[in-house]
């Protein structure tokens, strides 16, 4: 390596400081790890790293990986629409951030993929071989390739205000409000597809769960995931690199937590509502009272009800530290839901000694997706204006 | 016949709804589907299964599938409830009525699990490469050459069929049963139908294995059950049974209802057309009317600051001109003052001289 290279790679850190950073040390040891056990998968196939079995052929992977990671992703249509579509400028300095993370958990969505499936080289396959346009995971797949592109088009603006190409990085902004409604169009089928996945199997889903509404139930729960994550990840990059937060964003901060508490809590509040519908239709008020009903409640109230609250008085006293906890508290409820659905609820006929649970290697992958994420996300946010703005195009909007 | 003119005005609401609606719910949902005509089945008489297993290697041997650790005529493997995998196509498994019943029938009910060839079947709606066909001839094949290996085919299934070969690294394909479909087309019948000893399995034509199994509950009706399982369930199956215990005692759901998986979803897949047609345009008619009312603000503030600039410039320039009064009176004053002074100075030098 040059000696220039070197010095524009130490560039931010102090010049004292060691390549052995606690964090380099951690995801080094994850992504070894990881790396060893991508080398099983794709030697050995699925039973060698999972517990995967003929009634649970969908385990963590998908439970966790997709449906939560694309549920955790909507930050970046939820932000763009608010502050491109709806006009809501003052949240500008959050849509970098939201898109970015929506971008990376897209990609970290597909990167997973391609260990859970059989074979993963033909995923182009139903959109080149053969079409199974009955198919709801068709929809999925069409709308989370596409939906990929535009989120890549839209973070493109970045690296490319970084590597100063400002003719392409000009023609990309002027595409912001198309890519931005493509997105929402996008974001609103597949979102709510992956709840409709399960429509397919009203037998093994529990009633509780299974309702005609579960595509809308995904989709509006999509949205309080993703004005959580927008507030969760701001919490933690002001932790790490509020070196790299120019005024605008440090000003503008505390506006987007409140502002994206207060619409959290009524999304919140409209998704309890019609959790409780759903209940009302198929009329399943006497289920609540079986061990699903009192987990089913656990989910409603602990983690639908309680944060809906805690964001409106955390809103209402303009409590900071609370609205950051409970969007914690959000993001980890809307991933529960996913695993309720696609894992501990599905198979509920089946008895507890042939339920899955996942090998500690499957939890090892989503544990190394996770950190690739958090690598990238910090590699790019240390170098590309992410939280800051570019000094060359300030009035770019 | 008569016809009341209440009873009139009915059927002409409902004609006329059939032919609003008629065109449009054919669109959501896959057009009533009776089977192909003259597609072949198979009738399983629980009544007369013993559970020898012969079907189990027969099938073994015609789909060459691997064979496994405890032989066939091994019966003990019937202790434990089992289902299809990779490696059996078909399985019998045991099972005892009178569990939980406290009720008549001591002896034991054996029941053969495959694929049930649903008319409609869920693993063909739900394969996004659409590796499934269902066959006319009855049989729901799977071709491995397209399939990704999603298993969402598997998540579908109400019956719990299609297994996969998680142990396979690099051409991992969906097993089950074909129904023999290769041995039907050479003229054939299934293995597991041509190995059964005590004629448990039927095959035939599905509309005359209906008549068989009615004729059979007819004939005996206290030794069956008045119901032929697969008729209607799931839309209807290709493979039937009948038996003289409720299905439920012999280990089937009977709470999957009648309707065919594939309009389980088609309200969801109604659904795209009507985002992709509303959301552009209700999303660039919100842009319009909040970059309007941007416009709109922006010239309210330019319009407003004009004014404040130009009233706080009327002001001063009141201001300046009241001074510049006031300065001019004050000098005229002074002047006054001054040539005052000065005269009554000259007039007192005047008189002291």
């Amino acid at each position: 390596m040059s000696q220039e290279a070197a010095v524009a790679g130490k560039a931010p850190f102090t010049p004292d400081r060691s390549l052995f950073t606690r964090f380099n040390v951690i995801a080094g040891i994850i992504v070894i790890i990881g790396l060893v056990i991508t080398i099983l998968r794709f030697s050995g196939g699925l039973a060698t790293v999972t517990n995967l079995d003929d009634n649970y052929p969908w385990g963590i992977w998908i439970g966790f990986d997709l449906m939560a990671g694309v549920a955790l992703a909507a930050g970046g249509f939820v932000t763009s629409a608010a502050v491109y579509v709806f006009g809501m400028k003052r949240y500008h300095s959050a849509v970098r951030p939201a898109i970015l993370t929506g971008f990376l958990g897209y990609a970290l969505v597909v990167v997973a993929l391609h260990y859970d499936v059989g074979r993963p080289w033909r995923l182009p396959y139903p959109f080149i071989m053969q079409q199974g346009t009955t198919s709801l995971l068709f929809e999925v797949a069409a709308c989370v390739a596409l939906y990929l592109t535009v989120l890549f088009v839209e973070f493109s603006s970045a690296p490319l205000e970084w590597l100063g190409l400002k003719k392409a990085r000009n023609i990309v902004v002027r595409l912001t409000i198309l890519l931005t409604i493509f997105g929402v169009v996008l974001s609103t089928l597949h979102q709510s597809s992956l709840g409709a996945l399960f429509l397919i199997a009203p037998s093994k889903l529990h009633p509780l769960w299974y309702s005609g509404y579960l595509p809308v139930f995904f989709f509006i729960s999509s949205i309080i995931a993703g004005l959580s994550m927008v507030i969760f990840e701001s919490t933690l990059s002001h932790r790490y690199f509020a070196h790299k937060m120019d005024e605008t964003h440090l000003r503008e901060k505390e506006g987007v937590a409140l502002g994206f508490g207060k619409a959290a809590s009524l999304v919140l509040a409209g998704y309890f509502a019609i959790k409780v519908i759903g209940i009302s239709v198929d009329n399943n008020w006497h289920l609540l009272g079986t061990c699903y009903g009192a987990w089913f409640l656990v989910e409603l109230l602990g983690f639908v009800a309680l944060p809906c609250f805690l964001y409106a008085v955390g809103v209402r006293d303009k409590n900071l530290t609370l609205i950051k906890w409970t969007s914690g508290l959000t993001v980890f409820g809307v991933a529960l839901n996913r695993l309720n659905v696609c894992l501990i609820a599905f198979n509920w006929h089946l008895p507890s000694d042939e339920k899955y649970f996942p090998h500690w290697m499957e939890i090892g992958i989503s544990v190394f997706v996770v950190t690739l994420g958090i690598i990238v996300f910090r590699f790019i946010v240390t170098r590309m204006p992410i939280l800051y703005e570019h000094p060359d195009y300030k009035d770019g909007h | 016949m008569s016809i009341s003119r209440r009873k009139f005005l009915g059927w002409l609401g409902a004609a006329g709804m059939g032919t609003a609606m008629g065109s449009s719910a054919d669109a959501a949902s896959n057009k009533h589907f009776t089977g192909y005509p003259g597609s072949m089945g198979v009738l399983h008489d629980i009544n007369r299964c013993v559970g020898c297993r012969s079907c189990e290697a027969a099938c073994n041997k015609v789909n060459e599938l691997q064979s496994p650790d405890q032989v066939f005529t091994d019966l003990s493997v019937l202790d434990k409830k089992r289902r299809t995998t990779s490696d059996a196509y078909t399985v019998v498994n045991r099972y005892d009525p009178a569990t939980g019943t406290g009720r008549e029938k001591e002896e034991p009910v054996f029941r053969k699990i495959q694929c049930n060839h649903c008319l409609e079947p869920a693993c063909a709606s739900a394969c996004f490469v659409r590796a499934f066909t269902k066959t006319k001839e009855g049989a729901v094949t799977y071709d491995a050459s397209v399939c990704v290996g999603c298993r969402y085919c598997m998540i579908a299934c109400p019956f719990n069929i299609p297994a996969y070969e998680y142990d396979e690294a690099f051409t991992p394909r969906v097993m089950k049963c074909t129904m023999c479909h290769p041995r039907i087309m050479k003229g054939q019948i299934p293995g597991c139908v041509e190995s059964c000893p005590k004629e448990a399995l039927t095959f035939g034509k599905r509309d005359d294995l209906i008549k068989i199994a009615n004729e059979r509950i007819q004939k005996y009706p206290d030794s069956y059950v008045d119901h032929i399982y697969g008729e209607h369930e799931m839309g209807g199956t290709n493979w039937l049974y009948i038996s003289d215990v409720p299905f439920e005692r012999a280990g089937m759901r009977e709470d999957l209802g009648i309707t065919p998986a594939p309009q389980l979803t088609s309200g969801a897949l109604a659904g795209v057309p009507i985002v992709v047609g509303l959301w552009p345009v209700l999303l660039t008619g919100i842009y319009a009317m909040s970059k309007r009312k941007e416009k709109i603000a922006q010239e309210e503030e330019a319009q407003a600051v004009a004014q404040a600039v130009a009233g706080t410039e009327a002001e001063a320039e009141k201001k300046l001109s009241a001074a510049l009064a006031k300065a001019a009176k004050d000098k005229e004053t002074v002047v006054k003052k001054e040539v005052k002074k000065a005269l009554e100075e000259a007039a007192k030098a005047k008189e002291e001289s």
